[in-house]
């Protein structure tokens, strides 16, 4: 049988889960602006899929990165016939990945972690002041 | 435990506290979650129904609502952080009150004990 959940399990959980958002989007953002030869071999935005995980026992909910799937738009073709990479028609296939969005999802990922982050510090000072109960 | 006769009311305060605390900390962990539904205790009723009927667990189970979100958002979350941190805050600020509440109690029976 696993332990109840702790308020620490289900901040650290999200920690987690938004580092999974923060990594996925800096893949998206170092790969802007890539080309490859097919439409195939193009990178494609990648994301989370973010599930919450409840626990009956104790009545709290944590988040789990379920998944990483590829999402957004299909890659752009683009003629340019001098670029090496360019197939036998002169065309490259742009990486799909919308900047300004990725750049919003980072701020917002980067919001949540100090959000938990403090909701765990405040939790264990809390706890360390019921320990000293009395004292 | 809500008739305590050393600590009153607090120690059952101090319950529905820190389970307001865990439940708090689950909304604020799912603030990006589609679908996921903010939930909350209401203290005063919680706190109340435990004093009446001396279990505090059934009671908080009784007095946990949805929230009701200011601006719904698309992908069907109803956490607003700004709602979530304030509640966190002041939960958090009033655990401290009862604790100090609970150490005010226990010192004076510590004095009396030691007849000072």
């Amino acid at each position: 049988m696993p332990a109840p959940m702790s308020i620490f399990e289900v901040s650290g959980r999200a920690m987690s889960a938004q580092l999974v958002r923060m990594n996925t989007t800096a893949s998206n953002l170092a790969n802007a602006g890539a080309v490859a030869t097919t439409q195939d071999a193009a990178y494609r935005t990648m994301k989370p899929v973010f599930r919450t995980s409840f626990d009956a026992a104790s009545g709290l909910a944590t988040v789990d990165a379920r998944e990483i799937v590829k999402a957004g738009e299909a890659p752009a073709k683009r003629y340019d016939p001098s670029n090496p990479l360019a197939d036998p028609e002169g065309n490259v296939w742009e990486a799909a990945v919308d900047e300004p969005r990725e750049l919003v999802d980072m701020l917002d990922a980067a919001r949540t972690y100090q959000n938990n982050v403090e909701v765990m510090s405040t939790t264990k000072s809390l706890i360390t002041e019921t320990l000293r109960l009395g004292r | 435990m809500a008739d305590n006769a050393l600590f009153g009311i607090h120690g059952a305060a101090l319950e529905v506290r820190a389970q307001r605390m865990g439940m708090l900390a689950s909304n604020i962990a799912n603030a990006s979650t589609p679908g996921f539904k903010a939930k909350d205790v209401d203290f005063r009723a919680a706190l109340a129904g435990a004093e009446r009927g001396g279990n505090v667990d059934s009671s908080i189970e009784r007095n946990t609502l949805y929230r009701l979100p200011l601006q719904p958002s698309m992908d069907g979350n109803t956490v607003e952080l700004v709602t979530e941190q304030t509640a966190f805050a002041e939960n958090a600020v009033a655990y401290q009150t009862t604790l100090a509440f609970l150490n005010g109690r226990i010192s004076t029976i510590n004095r009396a004990l030691k007849g000072e």
